[in-house]
């Protein structure tokens, strides 16, 4: 552990070293509803319409979506440059994990529960899916 | 995740780069379900979307020298034969349908471009490992074959394909291949349409519970399953379903429950299918086409149409989608001859979600699918939903009733 960093357990599934801003959602994430320009939700009614994936640590409790859809929308978030650089997932579904594994996003599942209390929105988090830990910066 | 030492083999890239990639998606998805190691597949399908993300993915594995080991069936894109000798096909869709082509050829797919493998060409015995996608053949191998598959997606199944193998979880153990709901069905199901709107009802009743139903007849078509896992799993995501007296793991309803309770018992009457209709459905009026095929209608679904068509003219469009087999068939029993005679289209190898229905944007259509008026919606086209006779009345008069 280096300065003040405090870190969490968690599980790699994907593997990779990553470093985002926090963007929580409570809600399932289907890539197909994000504008591949800029990386902004339009899903109506979702708890991050509105709000922009681009450069993120994606927390939130599972992928929705047929795999042609939920690829595809990752796919054009990665083209244009807007793609989340780590998610940090409750439930990985088998659709997800094939679409981050194929477009080289970091994934964790089994996060130390104590984390989802203590990270809000906009920290800075680095994430190591080697290694096993998420570390509030 | 234990691996074999031909999997370290192909994890490491001593079989290419394209192989390398696929095992490495396989032991992502593994390690996300605690799967022991994986298992030999026996049968795969690829549910090929020829979307820009499915075709560079498979492009991928192909320049990187992935070949199928377990060579897949692949879903329909569309025929490009077909859609330039008939239509104003553009040109960018031509060339992504062309790649996609090549693309699969190279890996070595059987190019069948149909959804409804597991009536030909593709059809499992009780208990094979597969690695299936596409919505309506996961519950459908599962479910009526007794076969073993995960909700797989396109990708995750062409990985199979190419590595010949599966992460050992979900619905390849027997702990999890039982039902949880009871659905008693109390509806009059007359055909195979019932079955659609049967599908389509459910999952909002259930939530995401595996359904055993009761009071399914034992006479129900293959047309009638394939409907109904179609739906069921486009409504929902159901992988996998129980009739009690009809699928193979559902001799009794305990046994199709696993010995437990259940955690749930919904009834479905008459007025729930009558009012999914209603609520899926354009008004009566006035149509410019009629599109069939979702999934592609089967050889008995098509001859009923040619020999109510047999003498009479369209007075709208008539698009049916089919395999390329049961398109070959109709034409030796004549029956192509007649629906063509009438002005009607039947495309092999095409899905109703592609690139090449630009010429029915913005126009008004029936069809007998709900899954179908849900992805073709997306492509600017609204429709009524009825049964395949009064889409065929339909095409003939011009109008709905």
């Amino acid at each position: 552990m280096t300065g003040s960093e405090v870190r969490f357990a968690c599980r790699g599934i994907v593997h990779g070293l990553s470093q985002g801003t926090v963007l929580r959602s409570s809600d399932g994430i289907c890539f197909y509803l994000v504008e591949p320009e800029s990386g902004v939700m339009t899903e109506k009614g979702h708890p991050i319409i509105g709000k922009s994936v681009a450069g993120t640590v994606l927390v939130f409790p599972t992928g929705k979506g047929s795999s042609v859809v939920q690829l595809d929308g990752l796919y054009q978030l990665v083209k244009h440059g807007v793609a989340p650089r780590a998610m940090v997932v409750e439930s990985p579904d088998t659709v997800l994990v094939a679409c981050a594994v194929i477009m080289e996003i970091p994934l964790v599942t089994a996060v130390d529960p104590t984390f989802y209390d203590r990270v809000p929105d906009g920290r800075e988090v680095a994430v190591d899916a080697d290694e096993g830990w998420l570390a509030i910066r | 995740m234990d691996l074999t030492t031909d999997d370290r083999r192909m994890l490491d890239g001593e079989h290419g780069e394209g192989t390398a990639l696929a095992m490495r998606v396989l032991v992502g998805v593994g390690e996300a379900f605690d799967a022991p190691h994986l298992v030999d597949v026996s049968r795969t399908h690829v549910a090929l979307s020829n979307q820009e993300a499915d075709t560079w993915f498979a492009k991928r594995l192909a320049d990187g020298g992935a070949r199928a080991r377990v060579a897949p069936t692949v879903n329909p894109g569309f025929s490009i034969d077909y859609f330039e000798a008939h239509t104003d096909l553009p040109k960018a869709a031509r060339a992504h349908m062309q790649l996609t082509h090549e693309t699969y050829k190279k890996l070595g797919a059987r190019l069948t471009y149909n959804c409804t493998p597991y009536l030909e060409l593709n059809i499992p015995r009780q208990g094979e490992i597969l690695a299936f996608s596409e919505s309506s053949a996961t519950p459908f191998v599962n479910s009526v074959w007794g076969a073993r598959t995960n909700r797989e997606s396109s990708q995750s199944a062409l990985c199979s394909a190419v590595t010949g193998r599966t992460p050992l979880y979900g619905l390849l153990l027997d702990e999890n291949r039982h039902g949880e709901t009871v659905v008693d069905v109390q509806a009059d199901l007359k055909d195979e349409f019932d079955y659609h709107l049967l599908g389509y009802v459910v999952p909002g009743r259930i939530g995401a519970q595996a359904p055993v139903f009761t009071g399914i007849p034992r006479t129900v078509s293959p047309e009638g399953l394939m409907n109904l896992g179609a739906q069921l799993n486009t409504a929902g995501a159901v992988s996998m379903y129980h009739i009690v007296g009809v699928t193979p793991e559902a001799p009794t309803l305990e046994a199709a429950l696993g010995g437990r309770e259940p955690t749930a018992r919904v009834t479905v009457v008459d007025e729930d299918l009558a009012a999914q209709r209603e609520a899926l459905s354009e008004p009566a009026g006035d149509i410019d086409f009629v599109m069939l095929g979702c999934p592609h209608l089967t050889v008995r679904q098509v001859s009923d149409i040619a020999r109510a068509l047999a003498g009479r003219a369209l007075k709208a469009e008539l698009w049916i989608c089919t395999s390329f087999a049961t398109r070959d068939l109709l034409e030796r029993m004549g029956l192509l001859a007649m629906i063509e005679a009438a002005g009607g289209h039947v495309c092999p190898d095409t899905c109703i979600d592609q690139p090449c229905w630009h010429h029915l944007s913005g126009k008004r259509g029936m069809t007998d699918s709900p899954k179908c008026a849900y992805y073709a919606s997306m492509r600017g086209m609204r429709f009524a939903l009825g049964r395949l006779s009064e889409c065929v009345d339909a095409a003939m008069e011009g109008r709905t009733k």
